[in-house]
C-alpha cells in the first residue's frame, strides 16, 4: 500500500459552512477507507494545533452555527486513529504560536529535516 | 443610516472571504444600515436554492444531529431578519454559465447596469474579490 503525505497549508478555508476543515475531512475519510496518510501542517495550518479553538456564536439574522468547527479536536482525533500529524516548527515559530499551547501527539520537525520526511512517501499532496 | 454596497465573488463552500462577507453584511444589518450585495461569478451559487445539508460520516452524525448550514439559509435569513433593508443581485450571466438560476427568495437577477445604480446610491462600496 503506498504511503501518502498531505501537507496542508490553507487554513480555516469554509471551516465554518462546512463545521470542519475540508482536507483533515477527506484525509480522515480515506483513513477510513484504508489508506495510509500521514498529515503535514505548515503555514498558518500550524495553528490548527493550538488547543481550545471556539468558533461559537456566529449568527446572521436568525441563522445560527449551531455545530461550529473544533478543528484542534478533528486533528486529535486523527491522532488517536493513528494518523501520524507533523508540523513545520518555524512556521509555529514565526507565527508566534507557543507549542505548549498544542494538542498531545503531534511531532515538530524543522525545514531541513523536510526532504528527509518527504523521502519516505510514494505519494505528496500539496493542498 | 448609510448604504452600502458589497460585491462578493467566491463560491460558497471554498474560502473565508464568505463567512467575513456575511459578518459585515449582518452587522451593517444590525446597526439599521441599508445593504446591497452583488454576487458575481461564483458569487451566485451562494443563494442557490438546491443546497442540501448533509450527515457526516467522519462524525457519525446524520443530516438532523449535523444541522449543516447552507448560505442559501444564510442569505435567506438576512431577507427574513432585516426585511426592506437588504437587496441582493445574482449576477445573470454568472448564473446562467453555472446554471444558478434557482435561488432562494430574495435574490434577483441582475447585470452590472444595477450594480452601477447601486454605486452611485451608496455611500460606500466594498469588494470582496476571489484571490
Amino acid at each position: 500500500m503506498p504511503k501518502v503525505l498531505s501537507i496542508v497549508e490553507s487554513a480555516y478555508r469554509a471551516t465554518l459552512e462546512e463545521q470542519d476543515d475540508t482536507i483533515l475531512w477527506l484525509n480522515h475519510m480515506l483513513k477510513n477507507n484504508g489508506l495510509d496518510v500521514t498529515i503535514l501542517l505548515r503555514a498558518n495550518a500550524v495553528n490548527y494545533l493550538v488547543k481550545g479553538q471556539d468558533a461559537t456564536g456566529l449568527k446572521f439574522g436568525t441563522a445560527e452555527l449551531k455545530h461550529p468547527p473544533v478543528i484542534d479536536k478533528d486533528v486529535a482525533d486523527l491522532i488517536e486513529k493513528g494518523v501520524p500529524v507533523y508540523y513545520v516548527k518555524e512556521d509555529a515559530d514565526e507565527r508566534g504560536v507557543p507549542e505548549s499551547k498544542f494538542i498531545e501527539g503531534a511531532k515538530g520537525i524543522s525545514r531541513k529535516e523536510l526532504p528527509g520526511l518527504l523521502e519516505g512517501f510514494e505519494h505528496v499532496w500539496h493542498w | 443610516m448609510a448604504t452600502l454596497t458589497v460585491a462578493l465573488m467566491d463560491p460558497p463552500y471554498e474560502t473565508p472571504a464568505t463567512t467575513t462577507a456575511f459578518r459585515i453584511i449582518d452587522s451593517a444589518l444590525q446597526k439599521g444600515h441599508s445593504v446591497n450585495v452583488f454576487a458575481y461569478e461564483g458569487a451566485v451559487n451562494l443563494a442557490m436554492a438546491g443546497q442540501a445539508p448533509h450527515a457526516n460520516p467522519v462524525k457519525g452524525t446524520t443530516a438532523e444531529e449535523e444541522d449543516h448550514p447552507t448560505t442559501k439559509d444564510w442569505v435567506a435569513s438576512l431577507f427574513t431578519t432585516y426585511p426592506g433593508k437588504v437587496q441582493w443581485i445574482n449576477c445573470g450571466l454568472c448564473a446562467d454559465e453555472r446554471g444558478a438560476n434557482d435561488a432562494v427568495p430574495g435574490p434577483v437577477r441582475g447585470s452590472p447596469k444595477e450594480f452601477v445604480e447601486w454605486i452611485n446610491a451608496s455611500d460606500q462600496t466594498l469588494v470582496i474579490p476571489a484571490k
